[in-house]
């Protein structure tokens, strides 16, 4: 109680001074008889004074605010919880307002994964770590929430667009890729870089540029691309501590590496030669291997035969040879001639029919 | 007192906000993000929160000052880092080929007063630096050949050009904390089609390559295989020629005679004497 009647004091003072505007459309009985000497107050008496009246007409004689509030209040019935005229509404709620801005300037609830930023008049003065943290209010201490743990992500080129880069082979290479970053310490952050996603944009645009310039093109485009993207990720996070940024660098990632479109072409038929080129040596594989198959099976059935042969010369050689003259000659049209010089008379083709139709 | 301000409620007021605005615009605040000139008169009297590479963020410098109402007038200077952007140019190398470039120089205003006096505000200095930024960069490239500005070697070319640029700012108070090319492109046109051209031209030719390389290795394949297989027979049929010679006849016969499923030779007649070797039983005679 004795608390609140201290603060009906002071608002009451505050009300004197700061709401005085409210005076005169109450009370506008009042001003006229100070007009004389208030030589700027004049029109201003006046003005309210012919708007204020219809409404207050009813009040008509209201001498002070403080008055006319006790009227209205007591229209409300009763003297709220607060003795003697000064419980007025008015006052309460503005109590009521001053109570919520101090919670809702006070309290600060950080998230996980946010830091608050707090300066006092201005002046860094410390760092909120996730929780609920009470600062002094609002016009002393300010809390910026700045989020940490969140990975952001910059893409720069696209699939669509042509962003070439000159290669160390002074090649020309359309590259996309993206950087993720996120805040390490966020009061570097907020303080020491006037753009800072520009700045890590363009940091990424000179560092990518710098390395590709190192590598080949064929580099760029086949197995060194890991490396590349450790590479840029390192100068980055170097040239950016440079400007005390306290932004950390996640990673790059390369979407893509293509040559121009303007000679993709070219680079398709170096594809296709190096497809050529594999089913060649494919092709070559298989014969060998068809190759080495059919000599090892030849030559060890050839061991096989001469294994026999050796235990029996003669027999086998013999044996052999009618074997195959037997295989042979079945199979053919044959004709015995017994005189020497008859060949050349005998019609062939002729007796090969004759020989034929019988054994159809 | 109170009897005057209930008469003259709104001169009260009117004075009351005059006053407080006084009070308030008498005790200003420097943000972290912010240097200060306090000019009184048009004269400078005090800097507020200058920046000091000693002093950490939250150190002594921003936070709550005063100044004389009316009298004093505030000059706002960024504190953080700053960037000024060169516009596109051409660069001739010393061998004479054209390159685009791009580049930005990161500073920060390391002296308030010195830029305020000579540069008045923070636009002016980026319109003196932009200018500067670019002939450094024109001189410094021109200095080149081509291949060197790809070449690591360009992080010096970069030096000589912070260096240069450094000279000029430090007269603004102002340091060029680093310069960056940002891009190094081929310019449109007869040098972008020519490099297109030479890298069709490398690529038809690697394709060749690749070719003529896959057939190298196939033929080496092939004869490898060739030689593998003549040891295999050399070995295998080496140790009786004569009776190869025989056994390779009677196979040589029955292929050519007969064939195998694949090959059926030409349909042949065999003219044969009695006197043939595999007639002689067939005559009868003794042998």
């Amino acid at each position: 109680m004795t608390i609140f009647s201290g603060l009906r004091g002071i608002t009451r003072g505050l009300l004197a001074d700061n709401k005085g505007p409210w005076g005169p459309s109450g009370g506008g009985d009042e001003p006229p008889p100070s007009d004389p000497p208030g030589g700027p107050s004049g029109p201003w008496g006046e003005t309210p004074r012919r708007r204020g009246r219809p409404k207050l007409v009813s009040t008509g004689e209201t001498v002070s605010l403080d008055e006319f509030i006790r009227r209205r209040f007591d229209r409300f019935g009763g003297g709220g919880g607060l003795p003697g005229r000064s419980g007025s509404l008015i006052l309460w709620a503005i109590v009521g307002l001053v109570v919520l801005w101090l919670l809702f300037t006070s309290f600060h609830s950080i998230a996980p994964g946010q830091r608050g930023v707090v300066t006092r008049f201005g002046r860094y003065s410390s760092t909120l770590g996730p929780g609920v943290t009470l600062t002094l209010p609002s016009p002393i201490d300010r809390v910026k929430k700045i989020d940490v743990e969140n990975i952001r992500s910059i893409d720069l080129g696209s699939a669509s667009t042509e962003d070439l880069m000159l290669t160390g082979d002074s090649n020309l290479i359309d590259i996309a890729y993206s950087v993720r970053w996120n805040i390490r310490t966020p009061e570097l952050y907020l303080f020491e870089l006037a753009q800072p996603d520009d700045t890590i944009r363009q940091v990424a645009e000179s560092t990518m540029r710098a390395v590709v310039a190192q590598v080949s093109l064929n580099d760029a485009m086949g197995d060194k691309r890991g490396l590349i993207e450790a590479q840029v990720a390192d100068n980055m996070q170097r040239i950016l501590d440079g400007y005390r940024s306290g932004v950390q660098i996640q990673g790059i990632a390369i979407k893509q590496a293509d040559p121009p479109d303007a000679v993709n072409d070219a680079f398709k038929q170096v594809t296709a030669a190096q497809q050529d080129a594999q089913s060649y040596i494919n092709q070559a594989r298989a014969y060998a291997l068809q190759l080495s198959a059919k000599s090892q099976g030849e030559a060890t059935s050839f061991d096989k035969v001469y294994e026999q042969y050796k235990l029996a010369p003669d027999v086998t050689r013999r044996r052999m040879y009618y074997e195959t003259m037997e295989q042979v000659l079945s199979k053919v049209d044959k004709t015995i001639i017994e005189a020497p010089g008859v060949t050349p008379y005998l019609p062939l083709p002729q007796v090969q029919k004759t020989v034929k139709e019988p054994a159809q | 007192m109170t009897d005057y301000v209930r008469r003259h409620p709104i001169l009260t007021a009117i004075l009351a906000v005059l006053v407080l605005t006084l009070v308030l615009s008498s005790f200003p605040i420097v943000p972290e993000t912010k240097q200060a000139v306090v000019v009184r008169f048009g004269k400078p009297i005090r800097i507020l929160n200058s920046y000091n590479p000693r002093h950490p963020i939250g150190g002594p410098g921003a936070g709550i000052t005063y100044r004389l109402p009316v009298a004093d007038q505030i000059v706002w200077i960024d504190k953080r880092v700053l960037d000024v952007d060169m516009q596109r140019q051409q660069v001739l190398s010393t061998d004479q080929r054209r390159l685009e470039v791009d580049a930005f120089a990161r500073y920060r205003i390391v002296n308030p007063l010195l830029m305020f006096i000579r540069a008045r505000s923070e636009q002016q200095l980026q319109e003196q630096l932009k200018p500067i930024l670019g002939s450094e960069v024109r001189n410094e490239l021109g200095k080149r050949p081509f291949a060197a500005l790809l070449s690591p070697e360009r992080q010096g070319v970069m030096e000589n050009v912070r260096t240069g640029l450094n000279k000029i700012a430090s007269q603004y108070g102002a340091q060029i904390i680093d310069v960056r090319i940002k891009k190094t492109d081929l310019p449109d046109g007869a040098p972008l089609d020519s490099a297109f051209e030479r890298m069709r031209t490398a690529r038809l030719q690697e394709a060749r390559s690749i070719r003529a390389q896959g057939n190298k290795t196939a033929q080496i394949i092939q004869a490898e295989a060739d030689a593998e297989a003549s040891r295999t027979y050399a070995a295998s049929f080496g140790k009786d020629p004569q009776f190869y010679d025989f056994y390779r006849a009677m196979q040589s016969y029955r292929s050519t005679f007969i064939g195998d499923a694949q090959n059926k030779p030409a349909p042949t007649t065999i003219v044969l004497s009695p006197q043939n070797d595999y007639l002689k039983e067939f005559t009868g005679r003794p042998r």
